[in-house]
């Protein structure tokens, strides 16, 4: 096979897992800080992009230009979520918070589903179909756009976390809870803030898989697992961790797609998974717990 | 008032007069006298059946096409003077384990015939079910040759196996080939790797060598019907040079595959499908322009037959701006047939509904061929397939010649090229 047809996939990998990373980003986050697990991550995700699809049929918004006012919208859901329903679990065992998480999973695929029928549902730009041609190389156009938002996303969110005082005090919640609380720090308000950034995050991640991808409101299992496995790959808690989990498991899925057989894609992406949880448990760029 | 108390005459109680033996008596000669007029009360009542669709998941499009099917079949089997069928929805969530416990509910529920389920593996599962609850199961369809070849004495398939569509398909090939002096040297063959998928991918081996093909298969590639990126797919399809792309798909999965030989600017000479997806409404109104040109190898209808024209008028009033198609017209023919054999069986009885379906005779119907009749396995093995094309969101008919209402257009316009 040419070597073109492998740089390709190759780029597209890496451009798809750029997007991936985005989405498990706001898994992580959420983990990191409130050490709760959102098995309702995926779910979040669809309402970002059922917002996108209806303001796009609506009102033709681009899905890039809505990114912002989206993910402020996922950001206020996120924030309500855990300051009235997740708080009060944040103490209760590990199966209470999980019951919970599946809950409202459970909850929003069927309201989507009732909003929005079965059928897949997708957002058709001007650019949907163009691709910019370098030499033997093409590269998808709406991937490129989607992988430098994500880029332009992630860098945001760790400049708030390492250079402004919210970010500090909440990276300071995740370190030491009681000492948060002895210090005076809001931690309440902090873990709903994370839990609204955690959000944010994976609906920006929406917005931009919407270009790439059609929606049904089944969609979003497929996307929790496949957050949960790249987090796991790259650290759970760690920020670089989530964004190189997802390029890992994206150039994994697209070269061994390549390479022996579509059909195994996802197979070879679990076998990372089980490698990193043999030979290096805390993930590729996790701490490991004292 | 003093209230009589019962316990004062116990015996009186428990005892049985002559005047209430009498009256028993005459109630049993009274209800064994009525018994036939309870058996022409059950011909009038409506002959409940499971309708088991994907209405969700990935095949939830197709699902819900076949529902259209379903609701504009009451009125014209009212109009054909059949019995009134009682419908009761199920959602298999195009997943085999729903499929299952969802027969075993409708079942359950006193669901009297079972109809669906659009998916090889769907149907499979339900099959089981029926055949283990002694329920008659008609399939709409599905196209995996074991289906009926268990032995099942209440499954019943008006569709074709693999093996017919694939035979089919190569045939109305040659004749495309023959009309527009032109054919590809080679293909990629793509299909999804569900239990339809992989039942066509073994039949190409078995029977393409049989027809004598102007072309050779040079790259294999499946893929996961579910799959939300086939641009690996595509590159990987596109690397081989070939010719022609020949498919076994889904709907999501075929949309997916068009955008990125879109994207990837690839326009092989011919897409030829041996299943659904390139032909499906959702496909022609998402991609527009860009789904004019591939060829459908697929069971479809007769045009000529007088009840194809009703059905494409109750579709037209029912559903505005879609085509008929496979969907709609072999939803339609499974129901149909219960109602035929309810008609004929005089009672909602499984094993007499069961025997009346397999001595099924409809000659007025839908689909191409003879009519609808089973062989001992329960499967109409006189179904014929015809080449489809699509073309200004329409379809056209391109093959058999005896029933084309067009000349294929030959090569596919390449995707660059269009307006």
């Amino acid at each position: 096979m040419p070597f073109d047809v492998y740089l390709n996939v190759a780029v597209g990998g890496l451009l798809t897992g750029l997007v991936y990373g985005l989405m498990a980003l706001g898994l992580s986050v959420i983990f990191g800080v409130v050490r709760v697990v959102n098995f309702a991550h995926g779910e979040m995700m669809t309402i970002a992009m059922y917002i996108a699809i209806v303001l796009f049929s609506a009102l033709h918004l681009d899905p890039l230009i809505m990114l912002v006012p989206i993910s402020a919208v996922l950001f206020c859901f996120g924030y309500a979520l855990q300051a009235g329903i997740i708080n009060p679990f944040i103490t209760r065992p590990e199966h209470s918070q999980f019951l919970l998480l599946v809950a409202i999973a459970i909850i929003i695929i069927n309201v989507l589903l009732i909003i929005f029928g079965p059928d897949a549902q997708s957002v058709q730009t001007s650019y949907s179909y163009d691709s910019f041609q370098i030499g033997k190389l093409i590269v998808d156009a709406t991937k490129l756009y989607a992988a430098a938002a994500a880029l332009a996303v992630a860098v945001a969110l760790y400049g708030f976390f390492q250079f402004t005082a919210i970010g500090t005090a909440i990276r300071a919640c995740a370190d030491n809870y009681t000492g948060a609380l002895v210090v005076g720090l809001d931690v309440k308000h902090l873990y709903a803030l994370t839990f609204g950034l955690g959000a944010a995050c994976v609906g920006a991640a929406g917005v931009m898989l919407v270009l790439i991808v059609d929606v049904t409101p089944s969609l979003g299992p497929a996307y929790t697992l496949l957050a949960f496995v790249i987090v796991i790959t790259g650290g759970l808690g760690s920020m670089p961790g989530a964004l190189l989990g997802g390029v890992l498991i994206g150039l994994t899925e697209a070269m061994a797609g390549l390479i022996f057989t579509p059909s195994a894609k996802s197979m070879f992406a679990f076998a990372i998974l089980v490698l990193v949880l043999l030979f290096r448990p805390q993930g590729i760029m996790g701490k490991k717990a004292a | 008032m003093k209230r009589k108390s019962p316990s004062k005459s116990p015996s009186k109680a428990a005892s049985v007069s002559r005047r209430a033996f009498s009256a028993g008596l005459g109630a049993v000669g009274f209800t064994a006298g009525i018994a036939p007029f309870n058996i022409v009360r059950a011909q009038g009542a409506a002959l409940k059946v499971g309708v088991l669709l994907p209405r969700s998941g990935f095949q939830a499009g197709i699902g819900q096409d076949c529902q259209r099917g379903v609701d504009i079949a009451a009125g014209i089997l009212k109009d054909m003077g059949m019995p009134s069928l009682q419908f009761m929805n199920a959602d298999t969530e195009t997943n085999v384990d729903v499929a299952r416990s969802r027969a075993e509910k409708l079942i359950g529920e006193g669901a009297q015939v079972l109809m669906g389920a659009f998916d090889s593996g769907q149907s499979s599962a339900i099959a089981q079910v029926a055949e283990q609850k002694g329920i008659p199961y008609v399939i709409n369809i599905a196209a995996a040759p074991p289906i009926t070849e268990q032995g099942y004495k209440f499954v019943f398939r008006n569709f074709p196996t693999a093996g017919m569509i694939l035979g089919g398909a190569f045939t109305a090939q040659k004749e495309i080939f023959a009309a527009v002096g032109s054919a590809p040297k080679t293909a990629v063959f793509m299909h999804v790797n569900d239990t339809f998928g992989t039942s066509m991918a073994g039949g190409i081996g078995a029977v393409m060598p049989k027809f004598d093909m102007p072309y050779k298969i040079v790259e294999t590639i499946a893929y996961d019907p579910a799959a939300r990126d086939l641009a690996v797919e595509i590159s990987k399809a596109k690397a081989t040079g070939a010719d022609a792309l020949v498919m076994v798909s889904r709907l999501n999965d075929a949309i997916l595959l068009t955008r990125e030989m879109v994207k990837q600017r690839w326009s092989p000479m011919a897409i030829m499908s041996m299943g659904p997806g390139w032909y499906e409404d959702q496909y022609l109104k998402t991609l527009g322009k860009l789904a004019d040109g591939p060829l459908s190898f697929v069971p479809w209808y007769d045009p000529n037959k007088p009840l194809s024209k009703t059905l494409e008028e109750a579709l037209a009033k029912s559903n505005p701006g879609v085509s008929l198609n496979t969907n709609h017209v072999y939803t339609f023919e499974a129901l149909l047939i219960a109602a035929d054999a309810y008609k004929r069986a005089g009672s909602a009885d499984p094993k007499a509904l069961a025997d009346a379906i397999r001595a099924t005779n409809i000659t007025n119907n839908v689909s191409p061929g003879p009519g609808i009749q089973f062989d001992a396995k329960g499967q109409n093995d006189k179904l014929k397939i015809s080449g489809i094309q699509n073309r200004g969101g329409k379809l056209l008919t391109v093959a058999p010649k005896e029933a084309a209402n067009a000349k294929a257009e030959w090569p596919l316009t390449p995707y660059d090229k269009r307006a």
